[in-house]
């Protein structure tokens, strides 16, 4: 997997936690995921299918998911764990969302899934033909992860839009 | 920020009815609403239930999400305008690529916003969709006055 695919994400949490929640978010760490990760705290799922199949989760730990309940929605100072869920399911769809947008307009037809509440102690793992990278998000109200496992369905690597990078 | 309310043919107050499976986007877009002076009428969480409230409710303006269980929005749109000609619908969604823009416009959407819906963009388009459908009465088969 490379960063021509992996930017979009990158750009749109950026973009999405600067536009919602008014702060940065600083990209502090990149891994190849290999069954090591676990879930920080409250996470969503968003599938992917198409040409580019697997799904993307975001996982806020519960600061940042308090802040985002709090901040965006306007929760009480001590909001409950399904305002949580609600609005990290909601960021996850916005973040997948913009990205997603990107990528179709550079010639990846794909379809985006409602999100749902990621409830998995482990992160995803990686197969033969998925690989997942983890990608771990400062922000001055907590940490962030981004985990992505995708793979090409149907073309063949010659055939991908141009600027379109292989696994 | 403060919006003068928004208006259309002397109404009091514009009626939405708010798509979206997320609770918590409709949290926002009704709050939103009511910043813009406007009355939320109806919430659905899906399409098919976008469609029986639209029936139910008859809005102004529908602020519809697209990636929805059930029924998509864009669906949905293509139900409504079918049997509702003039209905003012805004795609509001995180997905905005061209294909799905366009999509929407050609089933019968008026507009698009992606998410995350910056206030003063939301209402500069509504009031827009609004003064358009009003200056189109003809068009669209108005039946709203």
């Amino acid at each position: 997997m490379k960063m021509d695919l992996i930017q979009p994400f990158v750009n749109s949490l950026d973009a999405v936690i600067s536009e919602t929640m008014g702060y940065t978010a600083q990209i502090a760490d990149v891994t190849m995921d290999e069954g090591h990760y676990r879930r920080s705290g409250i996470a969503a799922l968003v599938s992917v299918t198409g040409e580019i199949q697997g799904s993307v989760v975001l996982d806020m730990d519960n600061q940042a998911a308090q802040e985002a309940a709090t901040g965006i929605a306007g929760a009480p100072d001590a909001p409950s764990e399904d305002a949580m869920r609600e609005a990290v399911c909601e960021l996850t769809n916005m973040v997948i969302g913009n990205a997603v947008t990107q990528l179709n307009d550079r010639g990846f037809k794909f379809k985006v899934h409602p999100p749902e509440v990621y409830m998995m102690e482990e992160g995803q793992a990686g197969t033969k033909d998925t690989e997942t990278i983890v990608m771990r998000f400062e922000t001055p109200k907590g940490k962030i992860h981004l985990s992505i496992a995708i793979r090409y369905k149907s073309r063949r690597a010659n055939d991908r839009p141009v600027g379109a990078l292989a696994t | 920020m403060e919006f003068k309310p928004l208006t259309c043919d002397g109404k009091p107050r514009i009626r939405f009815l708010v798509v979206d499976d997320s609770i918590f986007a409709r949290k926002n877009l009704c709050r939103l609403v009511q910043a813009f002076g406007g009355e939320v009428v109806g919430e659905a969480s899906d399409g098919v239930a976008a469609i029986s409230q639209y029936d139910t409710t008859r809005p102004d303006i529908v602020l519809m999400d697209i990636t929805m269980p059930k029924m998509e929005g864009i669906e949905a749109v293509e139900h409504i305008v079918r049997d509702h000609p003039e209905a003012c619908i805004v795609m509001v969604s995180s997905v905005g690529y061209q294909d799905n823009i366009l999509s929407a416009l050609q089933k019968g959407a008026r507009h698009f916003i992606q998410k995350p819906v910056k206030p003063e963009a939301l209402y500069e388009i509504i009031q827009y969709v609004l003064n358009d459908a009003a200056a189109q009465p003809q068009a669209t088969g108005d039946v709203r006055s």
